[in-house]
């Protein structure tokens, strides 16, 4: 929501949130704490939050590895290693919360921080209305679980990465732009989980996200255009950037799309030639057009519309003085039949699907996994809740989307996966445009703002095609829509099918006071919304 | 202890200055004790305290930097601090635009650090989010607040003779209140040096009255429409724009201060010859830091001039390039204005929109700082001076600099989110859609 993480293709080392200190490069192939030793430490937090008093307890021992790297043109700006570990404790004492963190990882700094933990809840305890309800998990024993990665971004040398990097700077500048900046951030959370449930889960989770902004500049017209990269942050090791062709999607006037395989050096070139051609596009008529909204734009609007108001805490006022409430209310979701959207919307919240930003085997109170529906042939049949929440939609098992982006944080609800289902009949973008008779089509995610019920939003993005009379006929700019979450969801009228099928990605997804990062995915395949009003962002000063 | 003195601080600094074998080496050392309380549904959620104290060591072969920190300060500590900074600097790549660390620089006293501030504990927290709770519950209102407090210092040194020294206080308030039934919204932001300043009991007063008044908003037509616009809406706005004064991208034509030719606007008039916006670290009111992060020392610096573009911000390599003064971005902003109170601005208005704050604000277009976003927790038509009835958010796509080009009124300034921001008056601002949201 408020973090800057969102499109932020030319972002600087500053506005990038870096938990952690910074470390030698070597440092982040170091082993750390075997699974035995871990389960030792925690059983300690365990042991001595009962012996204060905690009648549920639950433990996050965690190192959190990141490496950040910055160029622009032909220069390496920054390179950040940084690596932050210690011991979270999280207890119900006297019916209430509480919760303390340390990088005291010893079992004296552990024990003192359970006692801490304890203290907080039971000092707390005197100004709760309503003891916590917990729903019930089941101890799954000792696990174990992993990102199916196949290169380990950490352990391919920053050389080869800054090569990469050099060879995307040069595309761009060889065909067209005049300042190129690209960005590579690779995640590590190596956390272990142990609750009083009997549950011991060590999971070691991978994210990657290569991004881009070119820039073309005319100085005759005094204009500049920016084109940020097409890729998707995903819940992939360094092979994201194999660039497979198999996993191309070959668009309209030939463009590419990217499932599980980028080749960012492609898409540097084509966002240098497309930077430029948006210097000399039409400006947009404003008016109602019928929008086909290509998934790495989509994403965005899915995220926006339909991630944050199905959030339950939101719904029932936690987040009222900072992301805000929902218009998704649950009086509304009670009639069991509150249209979200036409009767082809269906879409599924999950933790599960690999190669995306959600995937664990187990969220942050040790819940398993899994997927559900959200809004099921237009209504809206369900929320996104954690263990303290799903008595109050009458549910008694976790949906399993609880996280902490730190083991200093608290973990509290974050957005699971939220995708929209392909269609089922073949369909390909091609065919899409062809039944369009006044139309744009949006490739890319660009301005983004939603209020704070989430009913009105405007969107822009990267690239904008005019599509008349069932062709692309050109090139558009100054383009955003706006519409109201319902209504538009209301106006899906044509899905591709699942060949089309990708995922966009939030990175730095920003929630609570103080704020929490999240990453999660989004997928869909292209869609069609009749009649969207389109409006033209051109002035002058 | 967080909270070192000028002299712990230094001493440690130059320990850490001793052992480095590097070219050049600086030390950057700061401690924080920072606390926050928050609360929802008229209920404390979450609350909590930290204290920090942390060294951060930046070494430097030739063009290679590296940088380590730690949070121990023993001399074996340090001493491994500095010598992993002096391993990370020697395997990293050149820096092409490195510039050598500055010398002895003279700092300005801010006079930032209140005691006050620097005493708040836990129960003090609890009671500060009673006192917005209370009120609020009598009266079947919900509250959903947060309050952060921060007291802390920063000591920087160097091997070319630099030291700088700084302490600290900070209290940042908000609350939004909302009627029972969900149709009524309202907000309140305060934030000070001296939490001695805030009273959060009648700062909610505020909130209370809005998100009762907000009750059956009716819908207006979108479009362009005299506008009230309250600091905390007017800051968010002005803010934007300050952020794009880096004179690189102005010079490299990808800034709403570049211009046809390769030229850019200082030195031209961009905004009403009203406008007067300056930055000062001294002002009491709104104290910043003495010095960058880098160490230049942060002075008085004029932005606007009476419209006129004065000055833009640069890093030191790109000041260096282009021969011109390497002036740091500011810690917060001044916006000149008048003697006029908020309520003096409603009572000159015939017809108009009084707006509390914006929300969800983001670019739509860097080359003209275009930027959309939504008005939130109490939007009030105007008539005949008197706020008539409450009206649904607006949508709103508009441009800080068009919007200080068409300035009715500029009232006296009051301090929000750390810079001192008049309330305003404007003509034809542009909003393009309703929203349904409360």
């Amino acid at each position: 929501m408020q973090m800057s993480g969102l499109g932020l293709g030319a972002m600087m080392l500053s506005e990038v949130p870096v938990v952690g200190s910074p470390v030698a490069e070597a440092q982040l192939l170091a082993p750390w704490l075997d699974a035995a030793t871990k389960k030792k430490l925690a059983e300690t937090a365990l042991n001595a939050a009962r012996d204060k008093g905690a009648t549920y307890t639950d433990v996050r021992i965690g190192r959190y590895l990141q490496q950040y790297l910055f160029t622009r043109e032909k220069q390496v700006q920054n390179i950040v290693n940084a690596e932050s570990y210690g011991i979270g404790i999280r207890v119900i004492a006297n019916g209430t919360w509480g919760f303390s963190a340390t990088s005291d990882v010893t079992p004296d700094g552990i024990a003192k921080c359970a006692a801490t933990a304890v203290a907080i809840a039971k000092a707390n305890s005197k100004f709760q209305k309503e003891p916590v309800v917990l729903a019930a998990q089941k101890g799954v024993g000792d696990k174990a679980w992993k990102t199916p990665i196949t290169k380990n971004a950490f352990e391919i040398p920053v050389k080869d990465k800054i090569d990469l990097m050099m060879n995307v700077n040069g595309a761009a500048m060889d065909n067209g732009a005049n300042f190129v900046t690209s960005n590579l951030f690779f995640i590590n959370e190596q956390k272990y989980f142990a609750s009083t449930d009997g549950s011991f889960i060590d999971q070691d989770v991978h994210r990657i996200w290569p991004t881009f902004t070119v820039t073309v500049t005319d100085k005759a017209s005094g204009k500049f255009k920016t084109r940020d990269a097409i890729s998707s942050p995903m819940g992939m090791g360094y092979e994201y950037l194999d660039g497979l062709a198999s996993e191309k999607i070959a668009g309209p006037n030939g463009l590419v799309g990217y499932r599980n395989s980028y080749d960012m050096v492609e898409d540097a070139i084509m966002a240098a030639k497309q930077a430029k051609q948006k210097v000399t596009a039409k400006s947009v008529e404003p008016g109602k057009y019928d929008l086909v909204l290509d998934p790495n734009h989509l994403g965005l609007t899915i995220h926006e519309s339909v991630g944050h108001p199905t959030e339950l805490d939101r719904v029932l006022g936690y987040e009222a003085n900072y992301a805000g409430t929902s218009f998704a209310t649950l009086d509304k979701w009670k009639t069991k039949n509150f249209n979200y959207g036409s009767k082809l919307v269906n879409i599924v919240a999950d933790k599960t699907q690999p190669h995306t930003l959600g995937a664990v085997g187990y969220d942050d109170e040790g819940v398993p996994c899994k997927e559900w529906d959200i809004i099921k042939d237009g209504i809206l049949v369900n929320y996104q809740a954690i263990r303290d929440q799903v008595q109050i939609l009458g549910e008694k098992e976790s949906h399993g989307c609880c996280y902490a982006d730190d083991w200093s944080s608290v973990q509290f609800q974050r957005m699971p996966n939220i995708s929209l289902k392909p269609g089922t009949e073949k369909r390909s973008v091609m065919d899409m445009i062809k039944g369009v008779e006044k139309g744009i089509y949006i490739i890319g995610r660009g301005s983004y703002s939603i209020d704070q019920q989430r009913y009105n939003f405007q969107f822009g993005g990267q690239v904008f095609y005019e599509i008349k009379n069932g062709e692309i006929t050109g090139m558009l700019d100054d383009v955003a829509y706006q519409s109201n979450t319902q209504e538009f969801w209301n106006s899906c009228v044509q899905l591709c099918d699942q060949d089309d099928y990708r995922t966009f990605g939030s990175f730095f997804d920003g929630k609570g006071q103080p704020s929490q990062i999240s990453a999660v995915s989004h997928g869909s395949s292209t869609t069609r919304f009749n009649g969207v009003n389109v409006i033209n962002t051109g002035r002058k000063i | 202890m967080a909270i070192l003195t000028k002299e712990e601080a230094k001493k440690i600094i130059d320990k850490v200055l001793a052992f480095s074998k590097a070219d050049e080496i600086s030390a950057s050392l700061t401690g924080n004790r920072t606390g926050n309380i928050r609360y929802a549904r008229n209920s404390v959620s979450t609350s909590g305290e930290t204290n920090d104290l942390s060294l951060s060591v930046t070494a430097v072969f030739g063009k290679k930097s590296g940088t380590a920190t730690i949070n121990e300060f023993d001399d074996a500590s340090l001493e491994k601090t500095v010598r992993r900074a002096e391993e990370i600097a020697k395997l990293a790549p050149d820096n092409p635009e490195y510039m050598p660390m500055l010398g002895a620089q003279q700092y300005v006293d801010t006079n930032a650090f209140v005691e006050s501030t620097a005493g708040i504990n836990p129960e003090y927290r609890a009671k500060a989010a009673f006192g917005s709770i209370e009120p609020c519950s009598k009266k079947n209102l919900t509250a959903a607040g947060y309050m952060q407090d921060r007291s802390g210092f920063t000591a920087l040194g160097n091997n070319k003779g630099l030291f700088g020294y700084n302490k600290s206080t900070f209290v940042d308030f908000s609350v939004t209140v909302r009627t029972a039934d969900g149709t009524g919204s309202g907000f309140v932001q305060r934030d000070y040096n001296d939490v001695s300043k805030l009273n959060t009991g009648t700062a909610t007063e505020i909130a209370m009255q809005k998100a009762l008044a907000s009750v059956n908003a009716k819908a207006l037509e979108p479009g362009k429409y005299t506008v009230i616009l309250e600091p905390t809406a007017a800051h968010d706005l002005i803010l934007n724009m300050m952020r794009n004064m880096d004179g690189r991208s102005a010079d490299e034509g990808r800034s709403f201060l570049g211009k046809k030719g390769g030229l850019t606007r200082l030195g031209e008039k961009l905004l009403d010859e009203r406008v007067t916006i300056y930055s000062d670290p001294t002002n009491t009111e709104v104290p910043g830091s003495p010095f960058a992060a880098d160490g230049r020392p942060q002075e008085k610096v004029t932005w606007f001039d009476k419209g006129v573009v004065k000055n833009m911000y640069y890093s030191r390599f790109w000041a260096d390039k282009k021969g011109v003064k390497a002036v740091p971005s500011p810690d917060g902003i001044i916006f000149q204005g008048g003697n006029d109170s908020l309520a003096d601005l409603i009572k000159g208005t015939e017809k108009g929109i009084l707006v509390t704050r914006f929300w969800y604000i983001r670019t739509v277009d860097p080359q003209t700082l275009l930027y959309t976003g939504l008005t939130r927790d109490g939007t009030f038509y105007i008539e005949n001076g008197q706020i008539k009835y409450p009206v649904k958010n607006f949508r709103f796509n508009e441009s800080p600099v068009i919007m200080l080009n068409n300035v009715e009124a500029i009232g006296k300034p009051v301090r929000t989110n750390g810079s001192l921001i008049p309330p305003l008056k404007i003509r034809d601002f542009t909003f393009t859609s309703l929203s349904d949201a409360v």
